[in-house]
């Protein structure tokens, strides 16, 4: 994640609006071994204060699980700009 | 047209309230419905009931409506707000225990998804230690 200010105030409402698209349950951590909170909750996601340059480790669980991940990985990767 | 739980934002500051909207509007976007109010006519602070049910009307929307206060009388005039509405509203309005401006970027990340008021309010509420 590059993104200046981390997962702030507004990447982490993007990112649970984002992740409450997806019937799939989705998880975030900030290592690969978590501990993992749950993506769809703007309260946890906020309160992860994860800085700049650190990695977010998604994993998912459910029918559409892989594009939930995709689209995820793209925001992130996009520096949370908005998508098309 | 809008079937997205609604947010109000009572503050005794017509600022604080206005500010408050203007952050929900530009972190969470303008798929949920928004009324705002505070301040006294005379420019000064207060909160009062016909504002509120104003407010309460701009957002309106039939999975209800979650109400934001600052301190004291915003509480106690949006309670009687909700009491003075058509009884088929009434209990379709809640006022959530969180902080105002934090509660409503919440409340209102939670209601763009579409959830229920109960979710909504218990999202807000979520930030408040028990």
């Amino acid at each position: 994640m590059r993104h200046e200010v981390g997962l702030h105030a507004r990447p982490s409402v993007k990112l649970t609006k984002l992740a409450k698209a997806f019937e799939s349950k989705i998880d975030l951590g900030l290592s690969p071994d978590g501990p993992w909170i749950d993506a769809k909750s703007i309260v946890k996601v906020m309160a992860t204060k994860a800085p700049k340059d650190s990695t977010i480790y998604f994993r998912a669980e459910g029918a559409d699980a892989k594009a939930a991940l995709d689209a995820l990985v793209m925001l992130v990767d996009g520096d949370f700009q908005d998508g098309p | 047209m809008n079937d997205n739980v609604g947010i109000v934002i009572v503050s005794h500051s017509a600022d604080v309230a206005r500010g408050t909207a203007m952050m929900v509007e530009q972190m969470v976007g303008r798929e949920v419905p928004l009324g705002w109010c505070g301040g006294d006519p005379d420019g000064g602070l207060g909160t009062n009931v016909e504002a509120i049910m104003a407010a309460i009307d701009k957002a309106w929307s039939d999975k209800g409506v979650a109400i934001l206060v600052d301190l004291g009388g915003a509480e106690t005039n949006s309670e009687m707000a909700i009491e003075m509405l058509p009884e088929a509203r009434r209990s379709r309005v809640v006022v959530c225990n969180a902080p105002v401006v934090e509660g409503a970027v919440m409340a209102a990340t939670e209601a763009a998804s579409g959830a229920t008021l109960d979710a909504v309010r218990r999202t807000a509420e979520e930030l408040t230690p028990a």
